[in-house]
């Protein structure tokens, strides 16, 4: 029941927004039908749109989707998925790079492990800092994605410049660092593959193990995980941390082998912090992420053929992800049943005064309460609608 | 006492309240007046209405039907805002300051800032209310590192700040050691005394006999008595509380045919938990307990008392193997179940359902599977055979009623038979019947041969379950007789 109002609701926001969006644009004085109907043709308006532009986009955003949505419910607060998936991506390149040679038909799975990897070891600088040091990880997973990004700027200017060093970035993956097409003719890969299976692996597992559990637990209320569960809180978050940012250094590993080939600055478009949208909009639920992963890669497909055919600047899509968000906050307050999720914003803010205080045993002190709250916030709706789907 | 303000006219005066939530009636025609000068006890068992009603008082909730007036004057509160400016202040069971501020801090926050933050100013506020007052509370101190009863004081201080001559305190002395209890109830006094109406929210018989002037009893969102405390008396009190005929056998009558039990079948059994020269500190480093050495053996209750402080939660928490001892050995079973006091906190996610709360015991080392359909079972036994009312296993735990979320709680500990239990506080703020439940159920454990370690801030309830007593004073621990004198001047330091 709860499910189906979710899943209601989520849609009615959507309309909402593209009506919005089509009235912004005929007071631009733009041709608001055409556009959305471009934004159609781009998106799912056929086979090739679908596959190509869509799916192609929504992997990266379903997999850094599922990285923020395991995260926030366990009340860690990563907001470095963008980081954590260009470190995965230029780890990646490297491996793809350097290792082909020996690797050999090897070389993408390879290289797909070490993106993994590289986000996890990523995500853990983070998380050691909050478990060691009691720094909140919304400043430190943020800061970290300008390191990845600078960092990545040096790579494609230093040891993985292309031979000529005029462009700033690698040369193109050999071919069988390349993850294979899914449907020839298109540019859908095999990676798509994995965001669609990883989606379900991920609710099981939060859903039907004891791990998976633990995480419930601790993000909804730590203090009652470490003392009626005898939960290692901090053992908890740190696996958490590190399985976010697996997830989205994978997603940067599969975006250079099966889509860019090539190491540069711009690989991601913001994936990474289109993700927290793409998290929040499914309630933190992993299989809405697939929902929800898909809906904004095919707002992100179709914004350019809308530029294309309606000369409508693609920006404008950006508007409606952000309207989109703020609408679902809007629609979980109006409705008291929800109104947990509206809490996310007030939430938010308490964990990070809370957890402001130094130490590691005030930050876990702190967060008994603010992000504790945060996080009975984010997976109240959750937990209840997953409750229901067990039987 | 100033018996010249104890005029017969009310400061402030509900009538004939009634108040729906959905299909729920929590109010059906409640009344209260409180006479300037005094103090007023509102006496009623759990879900009698009395949080609702006072709640009512405060603006917090606009009443369906029916009055409140103050000075005789027909008042409409439209928020807590509202009721604070006409000089009607509460203090929450749930405490409501910033955790990260002062208390000088939260009390200007609390009194309406406007312009600058003067902080020598604030301090000094703070001090010359808590003289006003009758007691001390330390500016400067952070409110999350306060004590319960510290943070108790903060909250009438706020209150005060904003003017109050209507003080309502729900359920205040349940969190507190007697001693301070007596301290708050004599501040109460000096509030009365001063011309104010200082209202009680409370359950405890006893309590609004010894210290309130006047005493409303509700009964099903039904004001059922309303006299004066000197007028009245325990019998005709709870018959007002619930309902006449019913007949009440206070717990601890059965207390002296149980101890030689006690000792002859389990005299001789070897202690499940075991504790020598420890030391422990709570989450600040602060050492709270210096030294402690006790064992408990199967069978039996170990009952701990101590003012709020002494070292007892930190004691508690070890002895339920949730907390390492700084020095000293400990042995205790591998698995002990534990109620904590705050189940809310501690022992509860709200959010979960019930299944989901009756798997978080020992979610820790569980690995592997989490098997739902089982899992819902055997909650569903455990709701049969405790008796917690609830729709069912899938249930919301936050939906449950306070005494129902107890009993979840306890029944979970005892569920996977335990060697040993640990329960803090464990039926405070509960009603009478649910009380009783819970205390069968202790009593139950023992008997089935459980060790039982049972903090209360209920000396009379720690009197009448346990088997041994130790008291806790400033981190030391002392066994004493099963006797409330000297248990009281041990928990004092003037044994």
């Amino acid at each position: 029941m709860s499910w189906l109002r979710r899943v209601a609701t989520v849609a009615l926001v959507s309309l909402l927004a593209l009506a919005l969006l089509w009235l912004a644009l005929r007071l631009a004085g733009l041709d608001a039908t055409r556009a959305l109907a471009a934004l159609w043709d781009g998106s799912f308006g056929n086979g090739y749109a679908l596959t190509s532009a869509t799916l192609v986009r929504a992997t990266p955003l379903i997999l850094t989707g599922l990285a923020v949505a395991i995260a926030f419910r366990a009340g860690v607060w990563n907001i470095g998925a963008e980081g954590q998936l260009l470190v995965g991506a230029a780890t990646a390149a490297a491996v793809g790079l350097l290792a082909t040679p020996l690797l050999g038909a090897f070389a993408a799975a390879a290289a797909l492990a070490a993106g993994a990897l590289a986000g996890a070891a990523w995500a853990w600088i983070a998380a050691y800092l909050r478990n060691r040091f009691g720094v909140l990880e919304v400043i430190s997973t943020i800061m970290l994605n300008f390191v990845a990004l600078y960092a990545v700027g040096y790579l494609v200017r230093g040891p993985l410049q292309e031979p000529m060093h005029i462009y700033p970035q690698s040369v193109p993956l050999p071919e069988p660092a390349r993850l294979p097409r899914m449907i020839e003719g298109s540019r859908l890969h095999w990676g798509f593959a994995l965001a669609l299976l990883a989606a379900p692996a991920a609710w099981w597992v939060l859903r039907y193990t004891a791990a998976g559990f633990r995480v419930r637990a601790v993000g909804q209320n730590p203090s009652a995980a470490r003392v009626a569960g005898m939960v290692d809180v901090r053992r908890t978050t740190m696996r958490v941390f590190l399985a976010s940012g697996a997830l989205a250094g994978l997603a940067g590993a599969i975006e250079l082998t099966g889509v860019t080939f090539a190491l540069y600055e711009n690989v991601s478009p913001g994936y990474g912090y289109t993700a927290i949208a793409v998290a929040l909009l499914a309630g933190l639920d992993p299989l809405g992420v697939l929902a929800t992963g898909v809906f904004f890669g095919a707002l992100e497909a179709g914004a350019l053929a809308m530029q294309r055919e309606a000369a409508v600047p693609s920006v404008v899509v950006n508007v409606v992800e952000a309207l989109l968000v703020l609408l679902i906050l809007a629609a979980a307050r109006w409705r008291g049943g929800s109104a947990a999720l509206a809490r996310l914003a007030g939430g938010a803010s308490g964990s990070a005064g809370g957890n402001g205080a130094a130490g590691p045993t005030a930050t876990e002190r702190a967060g008994g309460g603010a992000a504790g709250s945060t996080g009975a916030a984010l997976g109240g709706p959750v937990s209840a609608a997953s409750a229901e789907a067990a039987g | 006492m100033d018996l010249h303000r104890r005029a017969d006219h009310s400061l402030i005066e509900l009538e004939h309240v009634a108040k729906r939530f959905g299909t729920v009636a929590a109010l059906a025609g409640a009344s209260l007046r409180a006479r300037p000068g005094t103090v007023h006890a509102l006496l009623g068992e759990n879900g009698a209405g009395k949080t609702t009603l006072m709640r009512i008082a405060f603006g917090e909730l606009r009443p369906d039907s029916g009055e409140l007036r103050m000075d005789g004057e027909p008042v409409r509160l439209a928020s807590p805002a509202d009721a604070l400016a006409r000089g009607i202040g509460m203090v929450h069971q749930h405490f409501t300051a910033v955790p990260a501020m002062t208390v000088a801090e939260n009390v200007a926050l609390a009194s309406g800032p406007r312009g600058r933050f003067r902080p020598a100013k604030a301090r000094a506020r703070v001090l010359e209310l808590c003289a006003e007052a009758g007691f001390t509370l330390d500016p400067e101190a952070v409110a999350a590192e306060l004590s319960v009863g510290m943070q108790q004081r903060l909250e009438i201080v706020k209150a005060l700040a904003r003017g109050a001559r209507v003080l309502i305190l729900d359920e205040p002395t349940a969190v507190l050691a007697p001693a301070e209890a007596g301290e708050l109830l004599a501040m109460l006094r000096r509030f009365a005394s001063r011309g104010g109406a200082a209202v009680l929210i409370t359950h405890k018989l006893r309590e609004a006999l010894s210290v309130a002037d006047d005493i409303t009893v509700l009964r099903r969102g039904r004001t059922t008595l309303s006299a004066r405390a000197a007028d009245t008396d325990a019998g005709q009190l709870t018959a007002a509380m619930l309902g006449a005929g019913t007949v009440v056998t206070p717990h601890r009558d059965r207390a002296g045919e149980r101890a030689p039990r006690a000792v002859a079948e389990h005299g001789e059994h070897e202690a499940v938990i075991e504790a020598r020269d420890l030391v422990l500190s709570d989450d600040r480093g602060v050492t709270r307990v210096r030294g402690v050495s006790l064992a408990v053996r199967a069978g039996e209750i170990l009952g701990v008392a101590g003012v709020e402080g002494a070292g007892q939660h930190e004691l508690l928490r070890a002895l339920a193997g949730r907390m390492e001892p700084v020095s000293g050995s400990l042995r205790i079973p591998e698995h002990t179940g534990f109620v904590p006091a705050d189940r809310q906190r501690d022992a509860l996610v709200l959010d979960f359902t019930l299944a989901e709360n009756v798997a978080l015991a020992g979610a820790g080392a569980r690995r592997g599977r989490m098997r739902w359909p089982a899992i819902e079972r055997r909650t569903g036994e455990i709701l049969e055979r405790y008796g917690i009312v609830a729709s069912g296993a899938r249930a919301v735990a936050r939906s449950l009623s306070g005494g129902n979320q107890q009993k979840l709680v306890l029944a979970r500990e005892l569920d996977g038979a335990p060697r040993a239990l640990v329960a803090e506080n464990p039926t405070r703020g509960l009603d009478i019947a649910a009380t009783a439940a819970l205390q069968r159920q202790l009593l139950e454990a023992r008997d089935a041969g459980m060790a039982i370690v049972l903090y209360s801030s209920d000396l009379e309830e720690l009197l009448a379950l346990a088997d041994r007593l130790v008291v806790m004073f400033e981190g030391w621990a002392s066994e004493v007789a099963l006797d409330g004198d000297a248990a009281g001047r041990a928990m004092l330091g003037t044994a």
